[in-house]
């Protein structure tokens, strides 16, 4: 809440911007999850409505809140600006604290922690993390959801290979914040993302240590832990920022967190260091379309004759870039894009992994898999990486970054590769 | 014509009289309380929503404070679901008299009144958006108080005491016989029809129009002189805890936060009829820089609606009464007593005070009633609780949306600014059988929230046709009604977000609905709902 902060409450973010609603409603017919379950009244009633009557020194009244998954398109919709997703963090942030962390949230809340205890005995963690019964047993006594998708430790991390890898000197130079998704899980995705900008024209630093972003701990309520997080990113980034170095991720919900999240929902917004850090960092595919822009991107793609999906993920709509990939991929010659127009998968980060919210995120991805199931293409594209879980698990279709696609273009890779 | 009888008659159903058929009924009389509207519809219901600690007075009126020390205690013990234990800050600043801050103190101890000075960081933690200007913080135990449901569970207390209350009946005339007031003629205000009440003791608390009453009974030479105070009811609630200016009291000093608003107020402005109190762009203007000097970004956030009070300054010719103004009166209260006045028994009429002194003013008139009538049966109102405050706690701001998380599933939510679901809505309905939806208003805030009736007044209006009180006339004359009121207090602050708002309820109203064409209303229909008027000057 804004009381912890010391903001203008009054000003454009969090509470004071409640003052704007005007009932018209367009918040709740574009809310996922309202949409298809009526155990959460909806953005309107959650947001606006009911901070009205959360008062700081009363207990938090309303747990139903705790449905709200967070994806954040009532803020994208709303026409008068009510900030209705960050009020609804905040406000669950102080239900969870009433009702206490679960063992669950502590865990599938630091992404990072987990990654470094998997890593080390990845094929065993592996092995517990997708057969039945310890599925079973997680499911309840932690109440993760056994049918979620988690994804497999890589057994070796993507800062290992960074540390071995020389980026040859160039005209210009990135700072690539991988996230923990890439580091722990997907190395292989960091390491095509430094192939591409190298060969797009860029020299390629990956600050050490980076760890979490936070945004897995703040939208599970736990806002201290999730500050020492970001700071101690921001720390590690800063000093790109500080020669004038920008920063590209291809985590597009941690992107976000440093561009905005951090600063409105935790009230960081008056440490210097994190608001250099977020006037540097962009979203990859934002990134590369800049350059585009600007006549700097190399468009050489060889053709790619296939047939994709592309779903820009709730997270990456925060960053009010529109879908810079969709123009990225129309560079590639021969490649077939189908854009789906549903909102959201459902999963939203942590969300779709909790027993009592799974079916929920499921019905939420609903149309999106449908649709996805319809055009039946090669691959599914999708920018965020526990929505390219959700998704793959949810329709089988093998689902990628686009900077996978890319990559592919570029010819660093293919399905030879 | 109707006849009644009553041991006492109590005219006004503000807190006052409330507080009095209360007072009167637990010691055993047999009350008739009478309001020419619905209770608190008068100062009552226009008020600020302080309960006084005492701290406003204690430099200025030693008296008053030491009243409101003691009856701050008390109210908290026996009517806390009226009550939100909010505290209360003064704050003084640069520009305020230096030596205030300490007079303050030592006025706090002469008065009894538990202070205590904190850092200004804590006080600026306590309340972010305090403005960090302030030089010196003190606590103290204000306190936010529901006027209505105040009101109502003290009249709820007298009638379950065998009181009976009769709302829309106004005193048209007083009875008297052998230079004592026997009863009084009323007119029920829907109906038209009177009515005459034998009483044996009659107990004038009409407030700021108490002289109208007892020239009923030829009594001259006491004036009431309104003095009109404004407030402006913000959005939501920007403090948790009343914030005071730590100065002479002033205009614009006070910011309370209640229920789901805040309400900053006030003024002391010279009216001339307690009936007629328009509220100006000027006055407007002028609450919005003192709440900006308090809470800076106020002008930004989003104002609500706005009202106005009139306070009554009682004049009595016989004891001088030379003109004053109106903030420089002791708030203290006076019982008039006409039988020493005015050789008049049998009647007594209660001159000033203020809500916080309820109880004691019903105390004091009741026992000089049982004075005059040789009776001595002592007050209990300082230890039995009125109906809905048994459980002894205070009123929470979270409980309805705590109680509407348990209807979720299974209750239509009619008014969704201020969480009123359709089961209470019928409920209270069919109990209060009105007509009237603004008195539905009151009892359960239906169209107080940001939308302003926006959203449910239609729907409410179905309802109240639909569970069968209502003629389609009846219902489209109530709607009118309902909007015309609500326009009244919104017009005056149409900037920003409430005028955002305003555009699109015109467009649901106007537009969707043509309320200004609607097939049957009753005659005297309200005028056009968004016809431009005139700002007074
Ligand atoms: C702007 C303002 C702000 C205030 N803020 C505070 C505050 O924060 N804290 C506090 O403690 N005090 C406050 N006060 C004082 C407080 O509101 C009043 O002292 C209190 O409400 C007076 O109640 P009452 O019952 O005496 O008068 P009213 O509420 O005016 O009741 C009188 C009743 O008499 C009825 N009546 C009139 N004529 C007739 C008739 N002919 N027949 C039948 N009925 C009739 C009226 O309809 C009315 O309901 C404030 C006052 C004002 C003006
Ligand atoms: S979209 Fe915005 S203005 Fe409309 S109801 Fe939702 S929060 Fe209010
Ligand atoms: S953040 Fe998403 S789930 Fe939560 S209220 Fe907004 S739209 Fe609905």
């Amino acid at each position: 809440m804004a009381a912890e902060t010391g903001h203008d409450v009054l000003g454009e973010l969090m509470r004071g911007s409640l003052d704007h609603c005007v009932k018209c409603t367009i918040c709740e017919t574009f809310c996922p999850v309202s949409n298809v379950t009526p155990l959460f009244p909806g953005p309107k009633y959650v947001g606006p409505q009911a901070e009205r009557f959360r008062v700081p020194r009363e207990e938090s009244p309303d747990a139903s809140l705790d449905y709200c998954s967070g994806c954040g398109i009532c803020t994208q919709v709303c026409p008068q600006g009510v900030q209705i997703a960050e009020i609804n963090t905040q406000a669950r942030a102080k239900l969870r604290k009433r009702t206490g962390f679960r063992l669950r949230d502590r865990i599938i809340a630091r992404p990072d922690l987990t990654g470094r205890l998997g890593t080390p005995v990845a094929p065993l963690a592996n092995l517990m993390l997708h057969s039945r019964l310890p599925r079973r047993i997680a499911d309840r006594l932690l109440g993760i959801d056994e049918r979620a998708p988690v994804p497999a430790f890589a057994g070796r991390t993507f800062q290992a290979w960074a540390r071995k890898h020389r980026s040859p000197p160039a005209p210009r130079r990135v700072a690539y914040f991988h996230g923990c998704g890439a580091n722990w899980y997907e190395p292989d995705a960091g390491r095509r993302t430094v192939e591409l900008l190298e060969y797009l024209g860029c020299q390629v630093d990956v600050p050490r240590g980076q760890g979490c972003c936070g945004l897995p701990l703040q939208s599970n309520g736990m806002f201290e832990p999730a500050r020492r997080y970001v700071r101690r990113l921001t720390r590690r980034l800063a000093p790109s920022a500080r020669h004038g170095i920008d920063i590209v991720g291809t985590s597009t919900s941690c992107t976000l967190m440093l561009k905005r999240e951090a600063r409105e929902i935790l009230g960081l917004d008056d440490d210097p260091e994190l608001r250099m850090v977020s006037d540097h960092v962009y979203d990859i595919c934002e990134y590369l379309l800049m350059l585009h822009d600007r006549g700097e991107l190399r468009t050489d793609f060889q053709p790619l004759p296939l047939t994709v999906t592309y779903h820009a993920p709730c997270q990456q709509q925060g960053h009010g870039i529109g879908k810079p990939a969709l123009d990225l991929m129309a560079l590639v010659p021969e490649l077939r894009v189908i854009e789906n127009d549903a909102t959201c998968c459902g999963v939203a980060g942590t969300y779709g992994l909790k027993t009592e919210k799974y079916e929920i995120a499921m019905d939420v991805g609903a149309g999106l898999f449908a649709q996805i199931a319809e055009a039946r293409p090669d691959l599914a594209v999708c920018d965020s990486e526990t929505c390219r879980w959700h998704i793959e698990q949810a329709t089988g279709v093998r689902t990628v970054h686009p900077i996978e696609i890319l990559h592919r273009a570029a010819g660093l890779s293919g399905p030879g590769h | 014509m109707a006849r009644l009888r009553a041991e006492v008659l109590v005219i006004g159903g503000g807190a006052t009289g409330a507080g009095v058929a209360w007072d009167a009924a637990l010691r055993g009389f047999d009350v008739v309380l009478v309001d020419r509207a619905d209770l608190a519809i008068g100062t009552s219901g226009r008020f600020h929503g302080l309960l006084h600690s005492g701290g406003r007075y204690v430099v200025k009126d030693v008296v008053a404070a030491r009243e409101c020390v003691a009856e701050n205690a008390i109210l908290r013990r026996v009517i806390p679901q009226c009550i939100e234990d909010t505290g209360g800050l003064f704050v003084t600043f640069e520009d305020n008299d230096p030596g205030y801050g300490d007079r303050f103190l030592a006025g706090c101890h002469t008065a009894g009144l538990p202070v205590e000075e904190i850092p200004v960081a804590e006080a600026l933690r306590m309340e972010p958006v305090v403005n960090p200007a302030i030089q010196r913080a003190f606590i103290v135990p204000d306190a936010a108080i529901d006027v209505w449901k105040t009101v109502w569970s003290l009249a709820d207390g007298a009638v379950a005491h065998g009181a009976r209350v009769l709302t829309y009946h106004k005193v048209i005339g007083l009875h008297t016989e052998h230079d004592a007031v026997t009863g009084a003629r009323l007119r029920n205000e829907l109906t038209g029809e009177e009515l005459d009440i034998d009483a044996g003791f009659t107990i004038n608390a009409s407030g700021a129009w108490a002289a109208q009453i007892v020239r009923m009974a030829g009594i001259e030479g006491i004036g009431v002189i309104p003095g009109k105070g404004i407030m402006i009811g913000m959005n939501h609630r920007l403090v948790n805890t009343v914030l005071n200016r730590c100065a002479m009291p002033a205009d614009g000093d006070i910011l309370v936060p209640i229920r789901t608003i805040s309400a900053i107020g006030t003024t002391d402005i010279r009216a001339a009829d307690a009936d007629e109190i328009p509220v100006t762009q000027a006055e407007v203007d002028q609450m919005l820089a003192e709440g900006e000097r308090l809470v800076p970004g106020l002008r930004r956030a989003r104002a609500l609606r706005v009202w106005s009070g009139v306070r009554p300054l009682f004049q009595d010719e016989k004891a001088g009464g030379a003109e004053v103004d109106t903030r420089d009166v002791s708030r203290t209260h006076a019982v008039v007593d006409h039988r020493k006045r005015d050789g008049i028994a049998a009647l007594l009429t209660m001159s000033g005070g203020k809500l916080t002194t309820l109880r004691l003013m019903a105390q004091d008139i009741v026992d000089a009633m049982c004075e005059q009538l040789g009776t001595d049966r002592p007050c209990r109102t300082a230890e039995v609780r009125p109906p809905r405050n048994e459980d002894g706690r205070y009123y929470q701001v979270g409980s309805r949306l705590a109680k509407r998380e348990a209807r979720l599933l299974d209750e239509q939510l009619i008014c969704e600014c201020e969480l009123v679901g359709r089961e209470r809505l019928e409920e209270t309905m069919r109990a209060r059988g009105t007509i009237n939806l603004d008195d539905i208003r009151r009892q359960l805030r239906l169209g107080m929230g940001p939308c302003q009736g926006g959203f449910c007044i239609y729907r409410a209006t179905g309802i109240l046709h639909g569970v069968g009180r209502l003629s389609g006339a009846q219902a489209s004359t109530s709607l009118l009604a309902f909007l015309q009121e609500r326009w009244k207090g919104v017009w005056p602050i149409l900037y920003g977000d409430q005028l955002r708002q305003a555009r699109l309820d015109d467009w649901i109203f106007q537009g969707l609905l043509d309320v200004e064409h609607l097939p049957e209303t009753g005659t005297g229909a309200p005028a056009a709902l968004l016809e431009e008027e005139p700002i007074p000057a």
